[in-house]
């Protein structure tokens, strides 16, 4: 009975421990680890300048323009308190649209255009058919304006 | 009217209520995945719309989900079996958790790989290395490291209790997994992946992952036993009650 009481307080800490590690590195995932930069951040250079980075935000409205080549696009990412323009050669994800979140990968050029390499399109938790999410549709663009927009407010 | 339950932990009174369990596990995962699919595909509305305007692709929710949520649920059970199983120096848990383990790299892959079909499309990459997606990669190296470790050791009872380690270590990568993108502060945790909601999901789409999903659980249950019970016939080939078995069964 000793043994059992003592082999139950051992997984018992050990438990514990395994709980304490992962709340640490959730405290690190959170302060540290960036996925990606807010254009805000990008602004005030604390974003890698030689490197490839990720720069994450929301697409400003009426600001997606497709060059003469035909196949470079350029836009505008923000978080509502600066904003980056990003050019990107390729096929846009079919959920690219203005207003919307993205992620774009690439450089920043000299010229403080970023130029990426892969844009992603981001997308919310809301599964809803379209009448029902167009009534809707306000709470939302107010909802991820603030998730994806704070953060540079926050930095 | 006492009965005792305790009896079902020794392996030879277990190895027959598996066997009668596993044909009603394997009738109701039937009957859950048919009407989940079916509800998924014919009573589900054709496209989203909001801000989250996906078309028939954004279906494979009613696969990537369950096996998501079934991936880490799974996990905590067989880390249950292997601190039981520790403490308690039952034969039967440990040998419970080695059954749960497949099923649940199963169903990791089965998450990783729909989830890079679904990504294609929406985001527009197969893989990124979000914290989502790569603490759930992760997730799935402890299940196969688990498997691994425990068939590496030739001494059964030392490869349970090693492997049982290994699995309550790997226990740091669930809650991660769910607070990588559902974390209390919304603005702290950067990710591709969007967070969960169950209340954001219109009803229709909600019903068939959870049909779907406790048809995953009734077929983590009958694969689970299944295994379970050529596992106890290995370990306990030389006592009688099995070597009766067989001779009853004409393969001895």
């Amino acid at each position: 009975m000793k043994a059992r009481q003592k082999r139950l307080v051992f997984v018992g800490l050990a438990i514990v421990g395994v709980g304490a590690a992962s709340a640490l590195a959730l405290s690190a995932l959170n302060s540290n680890i960036s996925y990606f930069f807010s254009p805000s951040q990008v602004m005030a250079s604390e974003a890698p300048a030689e490197h490839v980075f990720r720069l994450g935000g929301l697409v400003t409205p009426g600001t997606v323009a497709r060059q003469e080549d035909g196949l470079t696009v350029k836009f505008d990412v923000t978080d509502n308190a600066e904003t980056v323009t990003v050019a990107y050669t390729g096929i846009l994800p079919d959920l690219f649209s203005e207003g919307q979140g993205v992620v774009t990968k690439g450089r920043l050029g000299a010229d403080g255009v970023f130029y990426a390499e892969e844009v992603l399109a981001k997308h919310d938790e809301e599964y809803m058919p379209p009448e029902v999410a167009d009534t809707l549709q306000t709470a939302h663009v107010e909802g991820i304006v603030e998730s994806m927009g704070a953060r540079g407010a926050s930095n | 009217m006492a009965s005792n339950w305790f009896r079902f932990a020794a392996p030879a009174s277990f190895y027959p209520l598996a066997g009668r369990l596993i044909p009603v596990f394997w009738i109701l995962t039937g009957v859950c995945l048919l009407v989940g699919l079916y509800w998924g595909f014919f009573q589900t509305p054709d496209q989203l719309g909001g801000s989250n305007a996906q078309k028939e692709y954004y279906r494979i929710i009613f696969i990537h989900v369950p096996a998501a949520w079934m991936s880490m649920w799974l996990y905590v059970v067989m880390v249950c079996w292997a601190a039981i199983g520790l403490v308690f120096n039952t034969r039967l848990s440990f040998m419970m958790a080695n059954a749960v383990a497949p099923t649940g790299a199963i169903f990791t892959f089965l998450a990783l790989w729909t989830g890079a079909f679904w990504g294609r499309p929406s985001w527009g990459t197969y893989w990124d290395w979000d914290p989502r997606l790569t603490t759930e990669l992760i997730l799935f190296f402890m299940y196969i490291g688990y498997i691994a470790l425990h068939s590496a050791i030739d001494d059964t009872r030392r490869a349970d209790r090693a492997a049982a380690l290994l699995a309550i270590v790997g226990l740091v990568m669930v809650p991660l997994i769910f607070w990588s993108v559902n974390c209390p502060d919304p603005n702290q945790c950067a990710a591709l992946h969007q967070r969960s909601n169950l209340t954001q999901i219109e009803g229709n789409i909600l019903f068939s992952m959870l049909a779907v999903t406790f048809g995953f659980w009734m077929y983590s249950f009958a694969t689970t036993l299944m295994r379970l019970r050529s596992i106890i016939l290995t370990r306990e080939a030389d006592n009688t009650w099995v070597q009766e078995l067989l001779v009853k069964g004409g393969r001895a």
